[in-house]
């Protein structure tokens, strides 16, 4: 066809930069009241007392003793994180069951109908409000109700992590392939069913990664709630940074990346495993 | 399984309002009976199955499965009633991580408790119903093959072996011949039509190949633009009625054996969050 014209600009556009100049016009503010000021990092006066924090870092400490040590509250930590995520599936998976729209039945045709919608709302309100409230905050609760130790912080671990798998877990079975699952349900599956044979399947790769990903976080979080008393190597960072040990924090936050590299390393051996 | 459609208009939930995909069908199969539905692209035939399913609410008339309105019952009891019957999509819904065994045995589901559906994914509970269904579609040496190492033709046919195991009065199935060639869609549909008659299953199903349908079906259906145009017994479906029906459409009358490009299966997204 000759005689059309072709458009002058991307329709688009004008929305594009629209919204790129809002962002903008938001951001400023938000760096004003957050007090971002990054070139004080490098004046004089703050780089001296950095150097020497820095320095008592080398070398980390190796005395046998003190391995012994970081040893046992390594394997405490490890275990509160997984013991933590481990209760954290308890509250998640049903949660997610109850909540995610892929295993409704009424809404294969349509609208969800109103009462099954109410509780999902209901599910996915319990979920953020779980996880708005900070491990932090659930650990100083916990030791008070439990004592100093570790209880205290798997509990807070399990509560705040329950809340964030059940809402991603909801969230990555939504935006997943739904065909086989609806296929399920609209030919008389249940809807646990429809889950085992058409969700999980399509869906656990991701769900995998995901968690192993949470693990990674609850080892991380395991050390702040150490802070508070919560126990394992957080409990023992909190005692050598206040003593001024730099090379035992060093030697601490070594095991840490160490964690971080194995809990990365399952992920993707996991990955390929259900690929 | 009996099946009356009343003067059924229906539309696709993300379908504009106002627009209709069905308008006005009337439609009865009595039980054990095999009917054909043909029709240019476009005409309303997956939307007659999703109705005559019970998976998409008529937006006026009335579906009446052996005298019961599905949309009448709770959600329970209608759960019920659509394991009694068996909806195969165009597009096989087989998630591609699973073994072809699993994926063929998620048509028991709805026989089955959660307690078997469960155990059978730790040790497949019927491996010999599950290939014998296969088997029918020249396809039990893929028994424990993964979906995704299948191709198009495979999967489509995995996706009809599934109706074998459903516990089903009622098949209706969407252009279960859309991704196979020639010779296997002999063979496919052969072995449809003969599960169905053996088992006294009301089949129904819709049909691009039009030679196909009429030399495998007693009673055709035409349907163009949402309407009956006709309902006859395939003797009398003669020349004249089909150029009417496919008037503007003569390709799909006459050109080539529409196939679909097996759909490739895109690799697995990974999101951090």
């Amino acid at each position: 066809m000759s005689g059309l014209k072709p458009p002058e600009r991307d329709p688009a556009w004008w929305g594009r930069l629209f919204w790129l100049g809002a962002a903008l016009a938001l951001l400023w503010p938000l760096l004003v009241a957050t007090e971002f000021r990054p070139w004080v990092l490098l004046s004089a006066e703050s780089r001296a007392p950095t150097a020497r924090f820095l320095a008592a870092f080398v070398p980390p400490a190796t005395n046998p003793e003190f391995l012994w040590l970081v040893a046992r509250e390594t394997w405490r930590t490890v275990a509160i994180a997984t013991a933590g995520i481990t209760l954290a599936l308890v509250v998640a998976v049903p949660a997610t069951l109850m909540s995610t729209r892929a295993l409704s039945v009424s809404a294969l045709s349509g609208r969800m109908a109103p009462l099954p919608a109410a509780l999902r709302q209901a599910v996915r309100w319990m979920l953020v409000v779980l996880r708005s409230i900070p491990e932090l905050v659930w650990a100083l609760v916990f030791v008070r109700v439990v004592g100093l130790g570790p209880t205290a912080g798997v509990l807070a671990i399990a509560l705040t992590y329950g809340g964030m798998l059940g809402k991603v877990y909801a969230d990555i079975l939504e935006s997943g392939e739904t065909p086989a699952t609806r296929s399920l349900l609209a030919n008389g599956s249940g809807r646990l069913q429809a889950f085992a044979y058409g969700l999980l399947p399509q869906n656990a790769a991701e769900l995998t990664s995901y968690t192993v990903y949470r693990w990674e976080c609850a080892i991380r979080s395991s050390v702040v709630l150490g802070f508070v008393g919560a126990g394992g190597l957080g409990q023992q960072l909190d005692n050598s940074t206040k003593m001024f040990a730099g090379s035992e924090v060093a030697t601490m936050l070594l095991v840490f990346v160490a964690l971080v590299a194995l809990a990365d390393q399952v992920s993707a051996w996991l990955r390929r495993a259900l690929a | 399984m009996n099946l009356d459609l009343h003067a059924v208009h229906a539309r696709h939930p993300a379908a504009p309002a106002g627009s209709s995909a069905l308008r006005g069908v009337s439609l009865s199969l009595r039980a054990g009976e095999q009917v054909a539905v043909i029709g240019p692209s476009g005409a309303g035939k997956t939307t007659l199955l999703q109705v005559a399913a019970a998976a998409l609410k008529p937006s006026r008339g009335q579906l009446l499965m052996d005298a019961v309105d599905p949309w009448t019952l709770r959600t329970a009891a209608l759960q019920r009633l659509r394991g009694r019957l068996f909806l195969a999509p165009q597009t096989p819904p087989l998630p591609p991580r699973q073994r072809v065994v699993t994926a063929v045995l998620a048509g028991r589901l709805p026989a089955w408790s959660l307690a078997t559906s469960l155990r059978s994914l730790f040790y497949p509970a019927d491996i010999p119903g599950a290939h014998a269904a296969l088997e029918h579609f020249g396809l039990a040496e893929k028994l424990f093959t993964r979906v995704d190492r299948l191709s198009g033709g495979e999967r489509q046919r995995v996706g009809l072996a599934r109706a074998l195991l459903a516990p089903a009065a009622l098949w209706l199935i969407d252009e279960p011949l859309s991704a196979l060639d020639p010779t296997r869609a002999e063979q496919a549909i052969t072995a449809l039509t003969a599960a169905a008659r053996e088992r006294g299953i009301t089949l129904m199903a819709t049909m691009h190949q039009v030679d196909t349908a009429l030399a495998h079906f007693d009673r055709i259906v035409g349907l163009r633009d949402g309407a009956l145009a006709f309902d006859l017994p395939t003797a009398q479906v003669g020349r004249e009625q089909l150029l009417q029906l496919y008037a503007q459409h003569e390709d799909e009358l006459d050109g080539r054996p529409a196939l679909a490009p097996p759909a490739a299966t895109p690799p697995v997204v990974m999101h951090c969050r």
